[in-house]
């Protein structure tokens, strides 16, 4: 059975990580499960943590009171969901909602930033990850912003 | 048919067989076929009389030689009289002309197929000869994106070919009731179960998310060597003699439609060529 450790070296998220800040990281992992149809997380609450999805799909969600709910993104396995764990007031800034059954690590954000914290070159290490994913994330809703389906014979 | 054969500028009259609205603004149009082989990846010049032509990718089975399947996005008076077609009409036809998707290159390899709005009508013929001959390949998946649901293309098919090969469906845009995934279509990479050290991709959609995709890809560890895309340029003669398909040395018609990606790949985010 695969341990914490083990599946913390497996996220993508992760990928050359040095093993003492794996283990690190993994001190702050716990495994977690989340029926289909549950809130993950909700807009506005506190951004404690964060998670590496393992198994299952989670959307990304706005309310609009005129639109009602609002998907933005879908998140799958190998992904991971929330970096406002990283930032202050260290609240989301949008829902999460589990589309099916969901398995997880879940990280606990004050146990890493505190790590981080007494750790600097870990901070570093962390912080270019995320600072990556939100590149990525970023350059996606551009994209999607360029509606490049909208025009032409393509 | 190669370029300079006798008859490649005089449009062949081909009956209309069907039509198929696949979306509120695309359809697919079957032809009576006049017996011209054709491989994955190539297309046709399709003559509407009095309207003009325009260069048209083949979306059929290859292994269903009885009808010659064109699926058209109506954006312009050609393409718009095309989607009108009625059965028993008449189109004019000229072609199969251009380069194929490496169908044959791909074998005993992990294969990627992704497509974009109606960049997936290019690739179906592709993904009709995978799922028939399965066991010659790896891992094989489909990422589709669209713009929205009401924009996918062979919804009923895409289901059907879930059962031999992975399937992957986005749109840019949810709509109520849409419980697949929302995203550009590239955010399904780290989804597609392949091996980069020996896999094949192949790309179609507009050039804007192409130029994304091959950077997701490059990302992955599949090298431009792996990968082939299909250009779309404005296509008149399609046997290379006018140039208003010229793409840097090359000619979309000529040595397109479909280029291995270290070829052109450089070329996309140029805004001279």
């Amino acid at each position: 059975m695969l341990t914490v450790a083990e599946a913390v070296a497996g996220c993508r998220v992760f990928d050359g990580l040095p093993l003492r800040y794996l283990e690190l990281t993994a001190g702050c992992a716990h495994f977690t499960r989340f029926d289909a149809g549950v809130a993950i997380f909700l807009e506005g609450g506190d951004a404690d943590r964060f998670f590496v999805l393992r198994e299952g799909r989670v959307t990304l969600e706005v309310f609009s009171p005129e639109r009602g709910r609002i998907v933005v993104q879908t998140l799958g396995p190998g992904d991971a969901l929330g970096w406002s764990w990283l930032f202050p007031p260290y609240r989301w800034h949008l829902d999460a909602m589990a589309r099916e059954p969901v398995a997880a690590i879940a990280f606990d954000g004050a146990c890493l930033r505190g790590k981080c914290d007494v750790d600097h070159e870990l901070g570093y290490e962390l912080l270019g990850r995320f600072g990556d994913l939100m590149l990525q994330r970023l350059q996606a809703t551009r994209l999607q912003l360029l509606d490049v389906y909208a025009h032409g014979s393509r | 048919m190669a370029a300079g054969e006798p008859g490649q500028l005089t449009p062949r009259p081909a009956r209309v067989l069907g039509r198929r609205r696949e979306t509120p603004e695309s359809a697919t149009i079957a032809l009576e076929p006049d017996g011209e082989p054709w491989m994955p990846g190539q297309f046709n010049m399709l003559y509407v009389c009095g309207v003009g032509e325009v260069a048209i990718s083949i979306s059929g089975d290859p292994g269903r030689p009885d009808r010659l399947l064109h699926t058209v996005r109506s954006v312009g008076m050609v393409s718009a009289a095309l989607c009108r077609l009625r059965r028993g009409e008449h189109a004019g036809v000229r072609g199969p002309f251009g380069s194929t998707w490496p169908v044959a290159e791909a074998r005993g390899r992990d294969v990627l197929v992704v497509a974009g709005g109606v960049g997936l009508a290019p690739l179906r013929p592709v993904v009709y000869e995978l799922s028939r001959h399965r066991g010659d390949y790896g891992r094989v998946t489909l990422l589709y994106g669209a713009r929205s649901p009401r924009d996918l293309l062979f919804r009923r098919e895409l289901e059907r070919w879930r059962r031999r090969i992975d399937v992957l469906v986005t749109v840019d845009r949810a709509a109520p009731g849409w419980t697949g995934d929302v995203g550009v279509v590239g955010s399904l990479l780290p989804r597609a179960a392949l091996d980069p050290s020996n896999a094949v991709a192949m790309v179609c959609g507009p050039e804007v998310m192409m130029r994304f995709v091959l950077a997701d890809l490059q990302r992955l560890g599949l090298p431009e060597a792996a990968t082939w895309i299909s250009m779309e340029r404005n296509m008149h003669c399609a046997v290379g003699l006018c140039g208003h398909c010229q793409l840097g040395p090359a000619f979309v018609c000529r040595d397109g439609p479909v280029f291995r990606a270290d070829a052109v790949g450089w070329m996309l985010g140029m805004k001279e060529v």
